[in-house]
């Protein structure tokens, strides 16, 4: 069994990640959130946006945090569940925000969000970012940083990717990028850097993806 | 000081048994099977305002359970304070009451005995009008619908026409999940905690072995044993058995281990008379037989079977754990769970405890799963607790996670609804 990822990390400032969703959602859509951590996002959605809300979290207390929300979230492992249950584009948004990296079987994972959602929102740290690059090669040491947190030890982070990788996964699979973010930390969104070196400059992306 | 203060004010609230009886020989009340029975009573509590009919909630009791789910019976304070024992509440006591999970301030709160049990409800010790005397062996099949179907006439007697929730634990949870099922417009919403769609071969076997030592024991006379002493091993030795299975490898551990029992105070502290049948056998069979100690969770086991036998009916016991082996939610839709749901309205909030073995996580993911599928609002939360299966009734857990999940989804939803109707 992998590690259950660390709220912390599932929790921390989660503002532009919302920011970001709400602008491109419209109202009362249909919304599944995988690894939704405490529901703070999805709440604010349903608040704001009506959205029908769903979740799927692994972690105990933060489902209990999700019920406490009035969220209707399912305790479980995403690479259990999201499964052949859920019928073909069921929802209209399927995200996996911060979570792609803790998944056992992301290229599985991503194909069932596709199958199950019209379109799949997708963000995570960014591997190859230059601090992380330079860390890497002058310490010699594995990275760490606010996205990052861990040691090589205890990280729920099993899968870790750039945002050049995630380019080719989808040019590979056939996947469409209808829209992508380079963030540049988790409160600034706009950085030239960012966003004519992505793959050096940007901490974090954010793609909406759909098949 | 406690010596000053009355049993009244002490142990509250209060509450009798009431019994409704529905239909008649004329009219009688259809079973699953294809038979009915010429009226059945109907044994219940209530808790709360009644008043709040929109707020209704129905409280629904696993395989040994009854109607007496909080609060104290005036007859069962004055009987412990005699014997200078501290008097037991109803069996979910830490969960109805004001301010507590079902928050009997907010909500009106019913449960009844099931149809088929031995706690004022027909069943098999009931007397058949048609010959005068207990039905015994004669007394039909008992399904979880017929259960529900008794439970709607409660409903429909109470005047009210929407309950705002169903929820219980093992059996009761089945019969949260057909009321949900069966009455998709009368249910706001389930909570089904540590349940199970179907059986599995596995709980089947565990309770067919159980039935075998109440049908094998001579005292049974083939179900007829009214007015006997009737088969007080056979139904000891199903409980004994049953009750492993309530419970987890760790929990019975961290009870007894190996610890042996200490003789002497063994003998003080058997609370069952020297004639009881099952307590005899314990008694020889644990210790004079073989003249080897007797291991703690033995006599543990044994207390357990002989205490069950005064408050349980064998005939009981049979017909409602077959009602038990034969629910099947999926069956009437070609198998397949998820089209049960199609007409449900409810809201879900599913539960299941990590060190359940006899109904584990999987079934309540199944469950789950076939709610997902067909786009209902459900909840589910894998409690971690150490009891196993009946997780649901220990205080710890009920004042811990599960009060907390089920105090949060009522009072969401309790919201909702007065926002809805707020113009």
């Amino acid at each position: 069994m992998p590690t259950p990822p660390d709220p912390e990390l599932q929790n921390i400032d989660v503002r532009i990640d919302f920011e970001i969703v709400a602008e491109n959602i419209s109202d009362r859509v249909k919304v599944l959130d995988v690894g939704c951590g405490d529901g703070s996002l999805l709440k604010n959605l349903v608040d704001t946006k009506k959205v029908k809300a769903r979740g799927i979290e692994i972690d105990e207390e933060n489902v209990l945090a999700c019920v406490n929300k009035g969220l209707s979230v399912l305790q479980g492992d995403i690479d259990e569940g999201l499964n052949e249950f859920y019928k073909d584009n069921s929802f209209d948004y399927v995200m996996a925000l911060r979570t792609v990296q803790v998944i056992w079987n992301p290229k599985k994972s991503i194909d069932e969000m596709l199958r199950i959602g019209q379109k799949v929102i997708i963000s995570f740290p960014n591997f190859a970012h230059f601090r992380i690059r330079f860390g890497l090669l002058f310490k010699g040491r594995m990275p760490k940083n606010r996205l990052l947190p861990y040691e090589w030890y205890n990280t729920p982070n099993i899968h870790l990717l750039t945002i050049n990788d995630f380019f080719k996964f989808c040019r590979d699979n056939g996947i469409t990028i209808e829209r992508r973010y380079f963030l540049p930390g988790l409160t600034r969104r706009k950085s030239l850097l960012a966003r004519i070196w992505p793959n050096l400059f940007a901490h974090y992306g954010l793609f909406i993806i759909s098949r | 000081m406690s010596e000053e203060s009355s049993p009244g004010t002490e142990y509250t609230p209060l509450v009798e048994t009431q019994y409704v009886t529905f239909g008649s020989e004329q009219e009688p009340f259809e079973l699953r099977c294809g038979k009915s029975l010429p009226g059945i009573t109907i044994a219940y509590e209530t808790w709360g305002d009644p008043k709040n009919k929109d707020r209704a909630i129905l409280v629904l009791h696993a395989l040994t359970g009854d109607a007496h789910a909080a609060g104290y019976h005036a007859e069962d304070i004055n009987e412990a304070l005699a014997k200078g024992r501290e008097p037991k509440p109803g069996w979910w006591d830490p969960m109805i009451g004001p301010g507590k999970p079902f928050d009997t301030d907010k909500f009106f709160v019913i449960c009844s005995n099931v149809l088929g049990g031995c706690k004022g409800s027909t069943g098999p010790s009931s007397i058949n009008p048609e010959t005068g005397r207990p039905w015994g062996s004669a007394f039909p099949f008992i399904s979880i619908k017929d259960m529900v179907n008794a439970q709607v006439k409660l409903i429909d007697h109470l005047g009210i026409d929407n309950l705002f929730c169903v929820a219980g634990g093992s059996m009761g949870g089945m019969q949260a999940l057909r009321w949900a099922v069966d009455h998709p417009h009368r249910v706001r919403s389930a909570i089904p905690i540590a349940t199970t769609a179907r059986h599995s071969a596995q709980n089947i076997a565990f309770y067919e072995v159980g039935r075998h030592a109440i049908i094998s024991d001579p005292a049974f006379m083939g179900g007829d044993y009214y007015g006997t002493e009737g088969p007080r091993r056979g139904l000891a030795m199903a409980r004994m058995m049953a009750h492993i299975t309530y419970m987890s490898e760790k929990s019975l551990h961290e009870k007894f281990a190996r610890r042996i029992q200490d003789p002497i105070r063994n003998e003080q502290a058997d609370p069952v008379s020297s004639q009881d049948n099952a307590s005899l056998a314990a008694r020889e069979s644990g210790r004079r037989g073989t003249g080897l100690p007797q291991f703690q969770v033995n006599s543990y086991l044994h207390h357990q079977g002989s205490t069950f036998v005064d408050r349980f009916d064998a005939n009981s016991y049979i017909v409602v754990t077959r009602a038990l082996d034969y629910f099947d939610l999926g069956a009437d839709f070609d198998d397949d769970l998820g089209s049960a749901f199609v007409d449900t309205q409810a809201e879900f909030l599913v539960i299941s405890f990590s060190s359940d073995w006899h109904y584990p996580p999987r079934d309540s993911k199944n469950l789950v799963n076939a709610m997902r599928a067909n786009d209902i609002d459900v909840t589910y939360s894998d409690i971690t607790a150490d009891w196993g299966h009946d997780s649901f009734l220990v205080k710890e857990v009920i004042n811990g996670k599960l009060g907390f999940l089920v105090k949060s989804f009522l009072d969401n939803l309790d919201k909702e609804l007065a926002d809805a109707d707020t113009p």
